[in-house]
């Protein structure tokens, strides 16, 4: 089993908690705006990830899911 | 072993109107997960208030009524006492329950209505301008207190999980916070112990959550978490205040 984690940069608002509460440090803010003005997070270090799931649990705008993906249907 | 994790069903795909860092957000998603796993949301009823969640509606996938300022409380005892199978919960914030809604819920909560309100405590009215609340600590600085609340003139801030439950009648009485990943997974129980109490038809549940207001407070969202655990938490402590069984 795979799973696929994404940040939805657009309902990101920029704040900041989960990189603070990121046990690996994997996420940043990034340089860029999105579509709102707001500077979204990223996975700067995205190998160090273990997809504890953490930053989803902080995340005040639900911008952050961690899907599972069964390899069959990635294979295609 | 990932931890799955994708947006509840109750609430929809609508972005927030929440300011960036605003805890409103995961309460709101606590409160969709709780619905969720219960299997509730075609017979759950909120009660939107009138503050920063006013427009709760757009983000929660089930009934909702909005209310007049306050009276949140009052509105879902209309709608429990009427259909009693229906879960009614109210979200209220402190400008809302603590100060204009006291009458409000002190008189549902000891009547023993069964609906669960969510207070959520961020110290200021948030939409209005971030005015001093009735929950505003000492010495903080509001628009309406700009030297910082004096409480010879103003007095202490209200505890209303306390003040709650010192009523006679039975009910589920809890203060949590949101500021951490440790304390959200409290939380997220304690709201659905709530709701398992009201499904039960046990008793009245409060559920007040200290939550954050960067915006208001002139903090960074960061800030305002810091600024909470060394001043918010010893004042609001957290920790049950009353169960229906003892």
């Amino acid at each position: 089993m795979n799973y696929q984690y994404q940040i939805d940069a657009d309902r990101c608002k920029g704040c900041g908690l989960c990189v603070a509460v990121c046990p690996k440090k994997v996420l940043e803010l990034s340089q860029t705006n999105n579509s709102k003005g707001y500077f979204p997070a990223y996975r700067a270090r995205e190998e160090d990830c273990v997809l504890c799931g953490t930053c989803c649990i902080m995340c005040p705008d639900v911008a952050i899911t961690i899907t599972p993906i069964d390899n069959a249907s990635a294979e295609k | 072993m990932a931890r799955v994790f994708q947006k509840p069903k109750s609430m929809t795909s609508a972005h927030t109107h929440y300011c960036p860092g605003c805890t409103h957000g995961i309460v709101h998603r606590l409160i969709a997960e709780t619905i969720d796993e219960l299997g509730i949301q075609d017979r759950t009823v909120g009660i939107a208030p009138v503050g920063c969640a006013v427009l709760a509606y757009h983000y929660f996938d089930c009934d909702f009524q909005e209310a007049a300022h306050g009276r949140a409380p009052a509105m879902a005892t209309g709608i429990k006492r009427v259909r009693p199978d229906l879960l009614v919960f109210t979200y209220q914030g402190d400008g809302d329950l603590a100060s204009i809604g006291m009458g409000e819920i002190i008189h549902a909560a000891n009547r023993g209505e069964k609906f669960t309100a969510i207070f959520v405590n961020n110290t200021v009215y948030g939409m209005t301008g971030g005015q001093m609340a009735p929950t505003t600590m000492p010495n903080q600085k509001t628009t309406t207190s700009p030297a910082g609340r004096d409480v010879t003139n103003c007095g202490m801030p209200i505890k209303i999980a306390e003040l709650i439950s010192a009523l006679q009648t039975p009910a589920y009485v809890t203060r949590q916070t949101v500021i951490k990943p440790k304390y959200i997974i409290k939380a997220k129980k304690a709201i659905r112990k709530a709701f398992e109490y009201q499904m039960a038809g046990t008793c009245f549940s409060l559920v007040e959550i200290v939550s954050t207001c960067p915006t208001n407070w002139g903090k960074t969202p960061l800030e305002s978490i810091k600024w909470t655990e060394t001043d918010l938490l010893p004042y609001y402590q957290l920790g049950d205040c009353k169960t229906p069984d003892a």
